[in-house]
């Protein structure tokens, strides 16, 4: 079972079927105990970053997101899910995140236009198995403000937005994604089944 | 590279699918989510539905459309159409909508753009505006297009994006139905005087027509109904069209 966290913030439906479709269990959920039974996690998210801190603070899933991650187990953060990983984010304050990923989470200051919303390119950086079959210059959707940057080589794919951000990160069994791939079309599904794969072959 | 995106819209009432001509007749064609579907396989960027005829007994039925788009329809989908609370807002966040969008409420109570926008984030709120020309500026009208808000167009733009919003969905009245092109004139002032996205609406009839909207204005978007509806011109047909302009889109 694939446990997508379920903290109040944003759109549970999509992923929760997109990655059904790969024949796998999905629970969307917010059951602390659900999270350790998983083979995965998935915390999408769409939101204010000290919103899902808190929310996730009062569910008592902080804790038992963040061991579960350090003992192995495949987790995907979408979005906001991507940002909370990280030190600390300046949106509205400054706010602690997970700190599972060192480095901040800031504003756009170059950006054409903010939120930065709609259909983008990923320049891949690095070989992954979640890109697998994936074409580099791919579109995928966005929409977000605030970008991660990361103190450490985790930087899997990046995008151009007035700069060049880091549009997917990955450390092991952790990824994270900036781009919402339950919304990008044919190969937003492809990377969710990518990683379903991942998950499966344990 | 941001791509220029396609939307194409559909007006829903009562769970049914309708196209309003000038706002005023309509006429029914189909199923919101079937037809959503078959917009989905075409390559549009992302789908608007309208529910035109939002009253209490009909929100369930907008709902249903949004929990049944969120399930077979992998891009992302916007709902407007009657409503007036953070709990409008939520619930249809929850049942899988992407953003919601805002007119007549946004006018009477804006205060409703700041909580939102703060509550849920700027992202997925978009603030319609339905402008006429009158003289040598362009007032802003509420209730489906039929009362003056007593707002100038770029002024009430201006103020939307200062409450948060992440969008506008700029219709002209002047243009919409008429499938004579996109009022590029608004769509230019509006786009030059706000940072945040637009989206053009209202006078699409050619394939030229999205051109001229992303060549001679900042629209980051454009939205059409019935060019789409009834099958003149197909969203692949379009975005061809643009790419062999050198207009940025995305064809898989």
């Amino acid at each position: 079972m694939i446990a997508v966290v379920d903290y109040g913030l944003g759109n549970l439906r999509s992923v929760s079927k997109a990655l059904e479709v790969n024949n796998v269990k999905v629970k969307v959920t917010d059951n602390p105990s659900d999270i350790s039974d998983a083979k995965a996690i998935v915390l999408p998210g769409v939101g204010a970053f000290f919103k899902g801190m808190e929310n996730l603070r009062n569910l008592n899933l902080l804790e038992i997101i963040i061991k579960n991650v350090e003992k192995g187990k495949p987790f995907l953060g979408i979005c906001l899910g991507l940002q909370l990983l990280f030190t600390r984010s300046f949106e509205h304050k400054v706010s602690k995140g997970m700190d599972i990923f060192k480095g901040e989470v800031v504003k756009f200051l170059k950006a054409p236009k903010i939120p930065h919303i709609g259909w983008n390119r990923l320049n891949l950086k690095k070989n992954s198995k979640v890109f697998e079959g994936i074409p580099s210059n791919s579109y995928f959707y966005f929409v977000h403000s605030y970008y991660v940057k990361p103190k450490e080589d985790v930087v899997l794919a990046t995008t151009f937005c007035g700069e060049e951000f880091p549009s997917a990160v990955a450390k092991d069994n952790i990824f994270g994604v900036q781009f919402h791939p339950e919304k990008s079309g044919k190969w937003g599904l492809k990377f969710l089944s990518n990683f379903v794969k991942l998950v499966n072959a344990g | 590279m941001l791509a220029k995106r396609i939307i194409p819209c559909l007006d829903v009432a009562g769970g049914r699918v309708v196209k309003g001509i000038n706002f005023l007749s309509l006429k029914d064609a189909g199923d919101p989510v079937e037809q959503a579907y078959i917009y989905f396989c075409e390559g549009a960027d992302e789908i608007v539905f309208l529910d035109i005829t939002a009253s209490t007994e009909r929100r369930k039925t907008i709902l249903e459309v949004a929990k049944n788009t969120a399930e077979r329809i992998f891009i992302p989908f916007t709902v407007g159409g009657g409503i007036k609370t953070l709990e409008d807002i939520r619930l249809l966040l929850k049942y899988g909508a992407d953003k919601i969008s805002i007119n007549t409420s946004a006018v009477e109570n804006p205060s409703l753009v700041k909580e939102a926008a703060e509550e849920f984030g700027s992202q997925c709120i978009v603030v319609a505006i339905d402008a006429k020309r009158e003289n040598d500026s362009w007032q802003v009208y509420v209730y489906g297009g039929r009362k003056p808000a007593g707002l100038d167009a770029i002024e009430w733009a201006k103020k939307v994006a200062d409450l948060g919003a992440g969008e506008i969905l700029l219709t002209s009245i002047d243009k919409d139905g008429t499938k004579d092109g996109y009022d590029l004139e608004l769509t230019k002032r509006i786009s030059l005087s706000v940072d945040i996205p637009i989206i053009a609406s209202g006078g699409a009839g050619t394939p030229h027509h999205f051109y001229e909207v992303f060549k001679k204005t900042k629209a980051s978007a454009a939205l059409a109904a019935s060019i789409f509806h009834y099958g003149e011109y197909s969203i692949k047909e379009i975005k061809r069209y643009l790419k062999e302009r050198n207009i940025e889109v995305r064809l898989d």
